[in-house]
């Protein structure tokens, strides 16, 4: 039972990390922060802009898959894996 | 060919297509019929859930509403994608470890109560059935449009198509028809932006293309809010609403898009929990290369129609296209009534502006802004033709648009007819219903719900514009904190989880109905629906999170006062945490 909670707790620091950084990349830096984004151009985007309609949607795409490696990894750790 | 043969011959194609995998996945038990079997591979449901998930407005008015609110649009960019990142983490892995078919069965017995699982259902009705009638419109105005046959006809098309598919199949034709028609969407939406990307920019890629240059040297997105602001609209790239509005409702989205029944299930047909982890990646993988592409065809089609009209210098006597030359693309349109001119100074050529040159325009002998009406769906819709491709393209737009829009309402309709055959016969009124009967039930439910969605299809409600923030709202206030709590609190209990759906679901409803009328009946509004009028300028589709956050706190301060769960719920809890120790069928 021990066990289960220790993998708990890090199933959840892996959630949080996960959600501050979905959180960062859209309403921080889409929304936010979106005005002071824009003075940094990339290629012909403006940052922020780019952020909101680009970037956060390939980086919610990424933290999916870095999530779900990190658990199945998680999951053997702590022996919870399915067969 | 003429395009109206062409037209016939792709919808008919991916028509008898659909059909086809109907007959060959008929669903023989009440596990197929809910949840494919639980045997749905991952990347496959991936698929399945992008063609469930966007709908006829994703489709078809998404990059229209790019195109006119340019950067503030991107709430719906985020809002409609972010959804899934809680998803993965929060409910889809925990909900398919559960392994029961419906959401309401979760609700019902995390919070051992038949009350919390029947406002489950009832949110679950109203959210997915509003839904389901923007669906209904979306088919038949594709219908008439593309085939000009009327849209009755082209709506019960749409539905007999639909009966057979689901009914016969339930979870498993659904599936197995939705990846189909991902298919056939995906390439009537890319194929259109490539090429436009490629004229304007050079570049094949859209994504690309639109942080790209133009022919002269200057920015895509730099010439575009120049454009924009001498004619006096405002900037393209620059935010115009206030920035609390935006961030709540691109919350409300998220969270609500979470918190959608026919979203969710999806990830009870995958064989496994990790499964469930990579298909919501895999799903918003397809999601995003429709989300991405749409600001492409936005800000392009923008420029397009801003070039084609005002094509000399703003203000010089021939600086404006001369109505007599529009195009084919812009004739085909007006008789649609979607694109509307008026010569409003009697010049014969065609001046389109925004308010920020109303001073100036009057010294140009200009008499206000004369294109009357641009529907935001023409953006899409029109693509093909203002590019010059070749008519097989204009037919797969349509076909695309029809897939959209009856995959989201087949996902939809299964929600519903599996909420009340499982939740509320089997669950509640008829328990001792055998496996047999309740696929029976299931069938009936289906067929039932096909036609109350049809009827409203045909005889759309005056609010019909105003449901989606009500369905958003409602499945963020209501469902979403009631499943998250029910995973990661065993803290919350019956009382606490009721009360709170229903403080989250009551100040959500009243929120909307207090700048939109009670019910959506015209004329008992409290307060015009203005921003001024607005509190603390949070718009009524961005109340969900409000709502939400509502629900949250009712429902941990009543659980602090009332007795904790019961020890089997919380070794229910601990249970769906770990992973292991899912059947792969599991029977109940």
């Amino acid at each position: 039972m021990k066990d289960m909670s220790a993998y708990w707790r890090e199933n959840l620091r892996l959630v949080i990390g996960c959600i501050i950084v979905w959180f960062v990349v859209s309403y921080g830096f889409g929304i936010l922060l979106v005005k002071p984004m824009n003075a940094i151009p990339l290629g012909g985007y403006k940052l922020g802009f780019w952020f909101a309609q680009q970037g956060s949607i390939y980086i919610f795409v990424a933290l999916i898959f870095f999530y779900m490696v990190r658990m199945n990894k998680l999951d053997r750790k702590y022996n919870v894996h399915e067969e | 060919m003429e395009l109206k043969t062409m037209t016939f011959l792709v919808v008919g194609f991916t028509f008898a297509l659909y059909i086809y995998i109907a007959i060959r996945s008929k669903a023989a038990t009440t596990g197929e019929f809910y949840v494919a079997g639980k045997g749905v591979h991952p990347v496959l449901n991936g698929m399945a859930t992008g063609a469930d998930w966007m709908s006829a407005a994703s489709f078809i008015s998404m990059a229209g509403m790019i195109a006119f609110q340019g950067y503030d649009a991107s709430v719906f960019l985020m809002g409609w994608t972010g959804g899934y990142v809680l998803l993965a983490m929060l409910l889809a892995p925990y909900l398919r470890k559960y392994g029961k078919y419906t959401v309401p069965a979760f609700i019902g017995d995390r919070y051992y109560s038949r009350t919390a699982r029947v406002t489950a259902v009832i949110c679950l009705i109203v959210a997915s059935l509003t839904y389901v009638i923007g669906q209904m419109k979306g088919i038949g105005v594709a219908f008439s449009r593309f085939l000009e046959v009327s849209f009755e006809l082209g709506l019960v098309a749409g539905m007999i198509i639909v009966f057979i598919y689901a009914v016969l199949g339930g979870m498993k034709g659904v599936t197995n028809t939705q990846i189909a028609q991902y298919c056939v969407l995906i390439f009537a939406y890319t194929i259109p932006a490539i090429f436009i990307s490629l004229q304007l920019t050079g570049n094949p890629i859209p994504q690309l293309g639109l942080g790209g240059s133009m022919a002269d040297g200057t920015h895509l997105l730099k010439k575009l809010d120049q454009v924009l602001v001498e004619l006096g609209f405002a900037e393209y790239t620059a935010q115009k609403g206030g920035t609390l509005n935006i961030f709540l409702y691109t919350m409300s989205l998220m969270i609500g898009t979470a918190g959608l029944p026919h979203v969710i299930i999806r990830f009870f047909t995958v064989p496994k929990v990790r499964d469930a982890r990579s298909s919501v990646g895999w799903a918003l993988v397809f999601i995003a290369i429709l989300y991405t592409t749409a600001p492409a065809v936005g800000a392009m089609a923008r420029l397009n129609l801003m070039e084609t009209i005002q094509t000399g210098e703003i203000g010089s006597p021939d600086g404006n296209l001369l109505y007599e030359e529009r195009p084919d693309w812009f004739k085909n349109w007006e008789k649609t009534g979607l694109l509307v001119f008026e010569d409003k100074n009697n010049d014969g050529r065609i001046q389109y502006y925004g308010p920020g040159l109303d001073a100036q325009a009057e010294s140009f002998g200009w008499k206000g802004s004369e294109m009357v009406k641009v529907d935001n769906d023409i953006m899409v819709l029109a693509n093909p033709e203002i590019a010059h491709l070749p008519n097989w393209v204009i037919a797969l737009v349509a076909a695309g648009g029809i897939a959209a829009a009856l995959s989201t309402a087949a996902g939809l309709l299964l929600a519903i007819s599996s909420a009340i055959s499982h939740d509320v016969l089997k669950g509640i009124l008829m328990p001792d219903l055998t496996d047999k009967g309740e696929l029976l039930a299931g069938r009936l439910a289906m067929a039932g719900a096909i036609i109350v969605a049809g009827y409203f299809g045909l005889h759309p409600p005056g609010f019909a514009a105003q449901v989606v923030a009500l369905a958003f709202g409602l499945a963020a206030s209501s469902i979403f904190p009631a499943l998250m709590m029910g995973i990661f609190s065993k803290k919350v209990n019956r009382s606490g989880a009721t009360f709170g759906m229903l403080a989250g679901i009551g100040s959500t409803l009243v929120y909307i109905f207090w700048f939109k009328g009670w019910f959506f009946i015209p004329g008992t509004e409290m307060m015009a629906n203005t921003p001024d009028n607005w509190f603390l300028g949070i718009s009524p589709e961005a109340f969900g999170s409000v709502g939400a956050l509502i629900n949250f706190i009712v429902a941990f301060t009543v659980s602090s006062f009332t007795p904790a769960p019961p020890e089997h719920i919380q070794h229910l809890v601990e249970d769906i945490r770990i992973p292991s120790g899912a059947g792969a069928a599991q029977d109940h």
